[in-house]
């Protein structure tokens, strides 16, 4: 694992998370200490792991393709916070 | 006779139903009764639907195997119709359209659903204070914690304002609660239980599972709450056996494990000293007691906040004000002058980062930002992949364990409730309550916790639960439920009432 550490405001960004300068230092503090934390695990050999297993042992879960019932495009709008036209409204992002 | 009611299990609830000496409607409204007199101190329920509920009892079929019985259901779970806000401010507002398949399983069954739970946001927490709408308090004390992430719905079981409730356990949020409240908390094999409907927070880990009082209600709950179901592709088509038939064939000639990595400093020595007292019963119950190796434990916790983070900023990337919940009421610019040259506004990215930030808690920032950062070019292998790695040797050790035996007991936490503010400081030192509980979700395999005793009351504090977790090998809930009820029917901690 890396010791340059997490860059919080970088990572932030990724994640589409706007941060106040407060945010970002409390949690590069907060998330330095987990990291270091969580870097015992560089002690652990993990050179006998061949295969990663699911968390159940699982094999392909195949159905057959029908159509189904679903719920409506009303149900489906009704959450949104601006819809119009049946369709979900965002911030003008094409020229 | 209501306040015996009240403090019926599912079993003798049904007895009543069935011989019609009470009646669904009678039910509800004692149980609305109590909600009343004692969810203003405890707030266990975020919303309640009193009317609703009296409406489902006028039509209750007894007849079914949970017929006239509410049950309330943690705020992570889509009823239809109902508020579903994981506790969450990004979800204010929504209202589910369609239902869970645990809950049209309910449903089906006759159960009446009755309130949402509180519960740490988006399942983020071992204390419910992460809550966006306040925190809920512990039965047994109104000053401590009742766990989390589910503490909600522990702490209406631990209270009696619920005969059952619904949580789900991604690192130890049912199991947890449950002993910190006092009651049953199971969390099935993955894949026992469907998930589809439950609002994803780390999909290779997550189980919905029953909070009851007693062990045979748990068992009633699966047997209505298992199999396979089309709409989630990871739920199993293993056999679901009937769970309450073997319920009474005691532990005689069973195998028991101890780990020796489950008794360590740092744990509470009156949790240390009724878990052992627990071990004994099960000799005097005709149980063989193994010492067993589960070498890996020590790393569960750091392997659970990097699997489970991961998936959780994957997960959470949904909630970005477009098609449910919170938008950002802020307008942007389609662009700003930068050293006096105009550069482009990119207005969805700007309402997506807005929204975001106002919509999520802190804990679910920071374990959005820790996920994003594990996964990200660079740092993927070091973090995720080598830590898909030691989960793999923490799955092992199970396997390993089950070879020679037939269940496990541990503490479910190395400490009862601690007080209300205590933790919030410290997000690593709220990460080790789960200690005891992670490795089980991490192996795939179930777990049951029990009350198995209290805390010696102080003159500041009064006694608190203790709970003791016995896991089972993939689709051994029988074997946990059997385990478990033999030791509830040799004791009378179940049976004890929280100062309320």
């Amino acid at each position: 694992m890396s010791s340059q550490g997490i860059d919080v405001k970088y990572v932030a960004d990724l994640a589409r998370l706007q941060l106040s300068d407060e945010e970002i230092a409390t949690f590069q503090k907060q998330l330095t200490d987990i990291l270091g934390y969580v870097a015992q695990l560089q002690q652990v050999d993990v050179s006998s792991v061949e295969a990663i297993t699911a968390s159940a042992p699982t094999s392909n879960n195949l159905r057959s393709d029908d159509l189904k019932p679903s719920i409506s495009a009303e149900a489906a709008l009704a959450n949104s916070p601006s819809q119009s036209d049946n369709l979900f409204i965002v911030p003008r992002m094409v020229e | 006779m209501m306040m015996k009611l009240i403090h019926s299990s599912i079993t003798e609830l049904r007895k009543q139903l069935v011989t019609k000496e009470i009646t669904p409607l009678e039910v509800v409204d004692a149980l609305v009764a109590r909600i009343e007199a004692v969810d203003p101190q405890v707030k266990a329920y975020l919303h309640l639907d009193a009317d609703a509920a009296r409406e489902a009892a006028k039509n209750a079929d007894i007849s079914k195997p949970l017929g006239g019985v509410p049950i309330a259901i943690k705020d992570v779970l889509n009823v239809k119709g109902d508020p579903c806000t994981c506790a969450s401010r990004i979800l204010k507002g929504y209202i589910a359209p369609y239902d869970a398949t645990a809950i049209t399983k309910l449903r089906d069954a006759g159960a009446i659903l009755l309130g949402r739970t509180n519960m740490d946001e988006f399942a983020m927490g071992s204390s419910t204070e992460n809550s966006s709408w306040g925190s809920t308090r512990n039965p047994w004390s109104l000053e401590h914690i009742p766990g989390g992430s589910s503490g909600g719905s522990a702490a209406a079981v631990g209270a009696h304002t619920a005969f059952a409730a619904l949580g789900s356990d991604t690192g130890g949020s049912i199991r947890q609660p449950a002993a910190l409240c006092g009651c049953v908390g199971l969390k099935p094999t993955y894949g026992r239980v469907s998930r589809y409907g439950l609002v994803a927070f780390a999909s290779s880990l997550d189980q919905i599972g029953p909070f009851t009082k007693t062990v045979s209600d748990a068992a009633l709950l699966m047997n209505v709450l298992s199999g396979h179901d089309s709409l989630d592709n990871t739920s199993s088509r293993e056999t679901v056996p009937d769970y309450t038939a073997r319920l009474d064939c005691g532990v005689k000639g069973m195998r028991l494990g101890v780990p020796k990595e489950y008794f360590i400093e740092g744990i509470d020595p009156q949790v240390n000293a009724a878990v052992k007292a627990a071990i004994e019963k099960y000799k005097e119950l005709g149980a063989e007691i193994v010492e067993i190796s589960l070498p890996h434990t020590e790393h569960a916790v750091a392997v659970y906040y990097i699997i489970a983070t991961a998936e959780a900023s994957a997960n959470l990337a949904r909630f970005d004000g477009v098609r449910y919940g919170h938008r950002t009421a802020k307008e942007f610019p389609a662009s700003i002058l930068v050293n006096g040259e105009k550069e482009k506004v990119n207005q969805v990215l700007e309402m997506y980062r807005h929204t975001r930030a106002e919509g999520f808690g802190p804990e679910v920032k920071r374990r959005i930002i820790l996920g994003t950062y594990v996964l990200s070019s660079g740092y993927a292998d070091a973090y995720y992949k080598h830590a898909q790695k030691v989960q793999e040797l923490i799955r092992q050790d199970f396997t390993k364990a089950f070879q020679k035996v037939d269940a496990i007991l541990t503490p479910t936490s190395p400490t009862a409730a601690f007080k209300a503010g205590e933790r919030t400081a410290s997000p690593l030192q709220m990460y080790l309550a789960d200690i005891f509980t992670i490795a089980v979700n991490l192996a795939g395999v179930c777990g049951i916790s029990l009350p198995c005793g209290f805390t010696e009351p102080t003159a500041d504090v009064p006694k608190l639960p203790i709970g003791l977790q016995i896991i089972g090998p993939n689709w051994g809930e029988e074997t946990i439920l059997r385990v478990a009820r033999a030791y509830e029917q040799s004791t009378t901690w179940h049976t004890e009432l929280p100062p309320l």
